[in-house]
């Protein structure tokens, strides 16, 4: 289990320089076991800052990061430790791919926490599963694979360590939308599977409608908007005012709705529209 | 991290030395090298330090910063102090003793010549940004292609290169970030553990450069980029009166030392 805290979190890049920065402040939050988080924010908006913190990548330079009450800075182990329980994916974690083979690069992980090696071959199966890799790629090399199969044995790489915490910096950043797709439902699946908490970091409004449960909406270094996507999206003129925008669907049954359709409900994933249009128009499931 | 590397680093200012013409700033340096390699009293010594702090102060850098970039040579000026400490023949400090008054006059200013030199240069690359260096490099070194050189193709190299180097650190950062997050370890274990370390940095690290390459090279041809030959530039340089008197200032420094030399101060 593991419930993340975080405590007046800020951090300055570049302390001392001509070149300092400071990327994320008063940052607050609490991240419990399981939840199903989707970080949105504008670019240079400090969200990929944010979750280098959670695993000890990034040390706040003032605040802490407390899982199950322990700060994870606290020592050089801890630092060390809480990478096995927080995993994260980071941007493009295509071009962190080195081994020969899939297998291999799959194995990175589990091998650095010193596992045995059938336990190790089970968990690379196991989230190649996840993944959606076949096991015909497992002995190819991973340079000679496309953009979107990369991607997923990154991202398999990460959850061969069983994280309990999973965060991914826009998993889906450059690919098409099938890929796209596969890659959230991947996700989903281990979530349904282990419980895990899943953390992922994006600008698709369309992707955090279907797929997030709460969003935390970052702006200029701090926390914005926190709730569900309900409450996140009933705030439109917001978001656009910091360089965001609202789900397709929404935009969509908020311009209906404007021209005189009248529909029921929140409205902000398609299925929601589609059942709204389908009651509007007097379908007698409603 | 390796963000800190700081050599090489060019921050942006807009003081005197900032403004001088950049070949300027390279005649200069060549100039200071040759006073520096000059020096034998502790005149002379004293002369060349307080001209560079004056510098720095006029160029606004922080002494912290210099540190910061001296710290890699931190080894080479301790053994070169170190030897000259202690192979240096005169009179012994106490009776007995192996190091002698000679051999401290010269650590110290053996310390001091590498010190001073390093600031030097960095005071150059600090205050000129890679592109201004290179140009004016390639204007100081036209004469040779007269005779056959492609100083157009080396100083373009040398550019790219210098273009190159923040992004392959934050790069290697980049990647050094992802493996850790997976768990690698690159600060404990043995010599060769610690080799091996370094092979899921070096690989990605290596794809991604000669990827950054090729897009670079095609990038250039599709702007129809086709050698040196006729072309122009959107800054051209000019010498004024500022560059004037340091250039002056400059020999007559140079001049001065090595008068000062013959003088044995």
């Amino acid at each position: 289990m593991a419930e993340i805290t975080v405590r007046n979190l800020l951090h300055t890049y570049s302390v001392g320089t001509p070149f300092e920065k400071t990327a994320i402040r008063d940052i607050d939050l609490k991240i419990g076991q399981g939840e199903n988080i989707f970080l949105l924010g504008h670019t240079g908006s400090g969200k990929s800052t944010f979750v280098q913190h959670l695993n000890a990548l990034l040390q706040p330079t003032a605040g802490e990061v407390l899982v199950d009450g322990e700060d994870i800075n606290r020592s050089k182990i801890s630092r060390r430790d809480i990478k096995h329980r927080i995993g994260l994916v980071f941007q493009y974690p295509e071009y962190q791919l080195f081994e020969e083979t899939v297998q291999a690069d799959i194995a990175f992980g589990p091998r650095n926490m010193k596992l045995p090696e059938t336990e190790v071959q089970e968990r690379v199966l196991e989230a190649a599963g996840f993944t959606g890799i076949g096991e015909e790629l497992l002995s190819r090399s991973p340079l000679e694979l496309s953009g979107g199969q990369k991607r997923r044995i990154a991202i398999a790489g990460v959850i061969a360590m069983h994280p309990e915490v999973l965060i991914l910096d826009e998993p889906t950043a450059g690919l098409d939308p099938s890929g796209s797709r596969q890659i959230m439902e991947n996700i989903r699946s281990y979530r349904e599977k282990t419980g895990a908490t899943i953390i992922v970091v994006s600008h698709d409004m369309d992707s955090a409608a279907e797929y997030g449960d709460r969003l935390i909406v970052f702006e200029r270094g701090s926390v914005s908007m926190d709730g569900s996507p309900e409450e996140v999206f009933s705030h439109p003129r917001e978001l656009t005012s910091i360089g965001l925008n609202v789900p397709k669907a929404a935009a969509l049954a908020s311009a209906l709705r404007d021209s005189g359709l009248r529909l029921n409900g929140p409205i902000y994933t398609h299925e929601q529209l589609l059942s709204a249009i389908r009651c509007a128009g007097g379908e007698p499931a409603c | 991290m390796l963000k800190d590397v700081t050599l090489g680093q060019y921050f942006p200012g807009d003081t005197v030395v900032h403004r001088l013409d950049p070949r300027t700033k390279l005649i200069l340096v060549v100039l200071y090298i040759i006073a520096l390699f000059n020096t034998r009293g502790w005149v002379s010594n004293g002369l060349i330090l307080v001209l560079t702090l004056v510098c720095m102060r006029v160029a606004n850098i922080r002494l912290k910063n210099i540190f910061k970039g001296l710290k890699p040579m931190l080894f080479i000026i301790v053994l070169t102090a170190l030897l000259n400490l202690f192979y240096t023949r005169g009179t012994p400090i106490r009776e007995g003793w192996i190091i002698t008054w000679e051999g401290m006059d010269r650590a110290v200013k053996m310390i001091l010549r590498i010190t001073l030199l390093i600031t030097g240069t960095f005071l150059l690359t600090y205050t000129t940004s890679p592109m201004a260096l290179t140009d004016g490099l390639e204007h100081l070194l036209n004469p040779l292609k007269k005779l056959k050189v492609p100083v157009h193709a080396l100083t373009l190299m040398m550019s790219m290169a210098l273009r190159f180097i923040p992004t392959l650190i934050e790069e290697t950062d980049k990647i050094m970030s992802a493996q850790r997050a997976r768990g690698a370890d690159f600060e404990t274990g043995n010599l060769i553990q610690r080799a091996k370390a370094l092979l899921p940095i070096l690989v990605p690290l290596f794809v991604s450069a000669f990827r950054r390459a090729d897009e670079l090279a095609v990038a250039m041809e599709s702007r129809c980029y086709h050698g040196g030959e006729g072309r122009t530039r959107m800054n051209e340089l000019h010498y004024t009166g500022i560059d004037y008197i340091a250039l002056l200032l400059g020999a007559a420094l140079t001049a001065g030392i090595i008068v000062m030399k013959h003088f044995g101060v």
